[in-house]
């Protein structure tokens, strides 16, 4: 077991490493970013002079190595920073957000996985047959279609034509649970589609790949029914790949939503972010940037984690 | 019972095919017809390709991916196999007839523990619950002499020994109480000791549980301990069949008698070596990452033109020393010379003049050629790298390898995958002269091939010494090989040298015991040389593990 803790350890050190490099790439991405916070909030017309007396105002005028360490301290602290447009916290401000897109994101994943893999091992087992192309077909016709398509196509079927589901998903605070479900079925069916065939098909590919093993030969020569052999003799081995595309897939549902927010004027993060770009309210951007990032290196650290607790060498050591 | 049931299997004129990768169906097993009583083991023998593993499987109606079974009659217990639909066959697999893999490693579930792995048969059949599934499986535990029956199976296959895992196929084959067990190569992964301790507890376990068997191997000697028939195979006919004791004496095909009495090569005598080592190591000791150390303070010679092998079981040691040689691992302490001088502990500090004199050749020539390389290139690319040679010099070249390594010309052109296992081994040994090497270290180089084949590269590297001058490290736990092509000796054991001479000395008493241990089990052309050896170790030792009674290594 002290293996398997060692690497873990490693495995959250190396997590806390990207996350800092990530945070240093997010803070000089920002400055890059042509003009700033005092002139667009200032226009066109303000002269040099008041322009500069908010910039200091706001620290503005600082040197930018100084400006990313006080950043940085003041994360460590917990602290997101303030809002150089609306001045509130940031924190306020992203909570709300982050909450609705995790709401989405997890709903799809409570369909999508569970469908994927299912499909994946039906796939499988009946390799080459009707039900296996029709599956392989179906997914990849769906993962070809861009996202944003597959929304206006499914609004437009079941919104406007069928008048069964609403179009946009305008979600607010105090609407009970099952209105909020309603509200994001279009969009969860968007995600749903889109992240399918990717993970359908890796379950597929690595439980054929285990069923080519001696030892499923062997469950054959044991009289093993065909179910049993992908169930409990294939698929234990197979996990290894499959978490980690499943995690990617969980990670692109919470980073890689913003073309369905929009489609479906969903407030999330993805939103917030893209509206303050915009304004050049740097504080949110920077930390929307890092929740996605941190959400990208935990979620992906997830996945080495049980990848290796999947093995059992590792597990059970010698 | 009616005539029919009286055997156990019967199968008539069976004709097994495999697909190539043009679609076309070739015949691997031709009209093959044998019968099997109730008890009895039939012997199937004979070389790689010769249908044996076909048949094996064949018996229990089955046919390997891209394999189907043509024509004939497989009749188990009076019920018709050929034909018969899926769910009737998965009924009688693992109850009524059982397979015992040659790679347990391989063929056990890496995810799940032995006891569920041996318990599923029975419980998922429906045969019996889980706990007397479990008490069977304990009992047979026992009878295969397995260590600390009662735990022993609670352990992942990754867990235990190879001929432990071996051991415990054969009782996942017994528990359901089976008519017939069919055992494919079960101890040719194992070390000699192993092979011995396995083969001892399947024969008894056999005769007690009252088994029949169909046991596969290409080692007629090793068959011949446990057959009662043996069934001679070739290109997927029959040779010849009969009792063991009759197949050993008197064999009537030419096959036959060339695989009893395989002409080994041997190696010429020569003087003593007078000049000083053509490659040393001094006091090596190495690890790898782990902290585990594999060498301790190891030193051997080798001179100019002999033979140097080096003996020993799996993780001796034997490969690692190779490794340190080739400068694939440095070592951490010692030294290791060339022609008197110090060699540079990593493979990159070495100079093109010192990594052309020293070449490998591996044990498994599947795995050193690259698959989507001609010969020509595969030949060509040292040619090139150490003397720049190219175009029709090279080619020229090419063909001369060829030539020396007895393959036709014509094979310049062909992929790995068209040339059989023993064509693969030579283009192997070709690749190694390309560079002119004045010492060629050998690991394991005959232990994939039939004995045949094998025997074929060991008079074309001694042909080659012959005619050059080269030196080989030949590195081997098969000690057949030793006698035919060593003149010097050193016997490894646990990363430590234990007794290391001449040839005609060492192999001659007094031994070291682990030497006499090794020489002792080596399987020799006589139907009783398991139960005497058996008897001799049971008067001389009453420790269980015979490795265990070793004395420490000799400092």
């Amino acid at each position: 077991m002290n293996g398997v803790v060692r690497l873990i350890l490693h495995r959250l050190a190396l997590g806390a490493l990207t996350l800092l490099a990530v945070s240093l790439v997010i803070f000089v991405g920002t400055e890059i970013l042509p003009g700033d916070v005092a002139e667009a909030v200032l226009g066109q017309g303000a002269t040099e002079e008041t322009v500069n007396n908010l910039r200091k105002l706001l620290g503005l005028d600082l040197p930018a190595h100084i400006r990313y360490l006080q950043w940085l301290g003041s994360l460590l602290q917990g602290d997101l920073g303030t809002s150089l447009t609306t001045g509130k916290p940031v924190i306020e401000m992203i909570a709300p957000r982050l909450e609705n897109t995790l709401f989405l994101a997890g709903t799809a994943a409570l369909v999508a996985v569970p469908l994927a893999i299912g499909l994946g091992l039906v796939a499988a087992r009946f390799q080459g047959s009707w039900l296996d192309k029709t599956i392989s077909i179906s997914t990849l016709a769906a993962i070809s279609m861009p996202e944003f398509f597959v929304g206006y196509i499914l609004i437009f079927v079941f919104a406007v034509k069928l008048r069964w589901l609403p179009s946009l998903a305008k979600l607010s605070p105090s609407m009970p649970l099952g209105d909020k479900l309603v509200l994001i079925i279009l969009p969860c069916a968007t995600l749903t589609l889109v992240v399918l065939a990717h993970m359908m098909r890796m379950t597929r590919a690595a439980v054929i790949n285990v069923m080519s093993s001696p030892y499923v030969e062997m469950a054959e020569l044991k009289g093993a029914t065909a179910s049993r052999i992908v169930m409990w003799h294939a698929l234990p081995n197979a996990l290894a790949p499959i978490i980690t595309v499943v995690v990617l897939n969980l990670a692109y549902l919470i980073v890689g939503v913003v073309v369905v927010e929009v489609v479906f004027v969903y407030p999330g993060v993805g939103q917030l972010m893209v509206d303050n770009v915009a304004k050049r309210d740097l504080p949110v951007v920077q930390a929307c940037g890092l929740v996605f990032a941190g959400t990208y290196t935990l979620l992906n650290m997830i996945a080495d984690i049980l990848s290796t607790l999947a093995n059992p060498r590792l597990r059970h050591p010698k | 019972m009616t005539a029919a049931d009286a055997k156990v299997l019967r199968i008539a004129d069976l004709h097994v095919e495999a697909q190539d990768s043009q679609g076309q169906w070739h015949g691997i097993v031709k009209g093959v017809s044998l019968e099997l009583d109730r008890g009895e083991v039939l012997g199937l023998i004979g070389e790689s390709g010769a249908g044996k593993s076909t048949i094996g499987l064949a018996a229990m109606g089955y046919a390997r991916g891209g394999c189907r079974i043509a024509g004939g009659s497989i009749v188990a217990n009076g019920q018709e196999l050929a034909g018969a639909d899926r769910d009737e066959l998965r009924r009688l697999r693992g109850v009524r007839m059982a397979y015992v893999a040659q790679s347990a490693a391989a063929a056990f579930n890496p995810a799940h523990r032995i006891d569920r792995q041996i318990c599923e048969v029975p419980v998922s059949h429906g045969l019996m619950s889980a706990e007397q599934a479990l008490a069977t499986a304990k009992r047979l535990y026992r009878r295969l002499r397995l260590p600390d029956p009662e735990h022993f199976g609670r352990r992942f296959p990754h867990q235990v020994s190879g001929g432990q895992l071996q051991r415990a196929m054969t009782a996942m084959a017994m528990i359901c109480k089976p008519d017939l067990i069919v055992f494919d190569e079960p101890t040719t992964a194992l070390d000699v000791t192993t092979q011995i301790e396995v083969l001892a507890a399947i024969r008894e376990a056999m005769r007690g549980e009252g088994m029949a068997a169909l046991y596969i191997s290409h080692d007629l000697a090793v068959v011949a301990q446990v057959a009662d028939r043996i069934m001679v195979l070739r290109h997927g006919k029959l040779v010849e069949a009969g009792p063991a004791e009759r197949i050993l004496r008197e064999p009537a095909e030419p096959y036959t008698r060339e695989l009893v009495n395989v002409r080994r090569a041997m190696a010429p005598e020569k003087p003593e070596p007078a000049t000083p080592p053509q490659l040393e190591a001094r006091h090596v000791t190495a690890s790898y990452g782990n902290g585990i150390r594999v060498l301790r303070d190891v030193s051997i010679e080798l001179h100019r033109g002999t033979t140097l092998a080096i003996v020993g079981e799996s993780g001796s040691g034997k490969s690692t020393l190779a490794r340190v040689l080739t400068g694939l691992l440095p070592w951490e302490a010692g030294e290791c010379l060339l022609d008197g001088r110090p060699l540079a502990k990593r493979l990159k500090r070495r100079s093109k003049s010192e990594l052309r004199r020293l070449q490998m050749i591996y044990q498994m020539p599947d795995i050193a050629l690259n698959p989507r390389q001609t010969v020509r290139e595969i030949l060509g690319r040292p040619l090139e790298f150490y003397f720049g040679q190219r175009g029709a010099e090279q080619l020229r070249k090419v063909e001369g390898l060829l030539e020396m390594v007895e393959l036709p010309r014509d094979l310049v052109r062909r992929l790995p995958g068209e040339l059989s296992g023993g064509q693969k081994q030579r283009v192997c040994i070709a690749r190694a002269l390309a560079a002119e090497p004045e010492i060629v270290i050998c690991d394991e180089i005959t232990s994939a091939l039939d004995p045949l084949v094998a025997d074929g590269i060991l008079k074309l590297l001694l042909r080659i010494q012959n005619e050059s001058g080269l030196s080989y490290l030949f590195i081997t736990h098969d000690l057949a090989t030793v006698k035919a092509i060593a003149d010097e000796i050193v016997v490894m054991y646990r990363g430590e040298i234990v007794q290391r001479g001449a040839k005609r000395q060492l192999l001659s008493p007094p031994w070291h015991p682990y030497t006499e241990l090794l020489l002792s089990s080596v399987p020799e052309m006589d139907v009783r040389w398991l139960d005497r050896l058996l008897a001799a170790r049971e008067v001389s030792s009453t420790a269980p593990e015979p490795a265990a009674s070793l004395p420490a290594p000799r400092p």
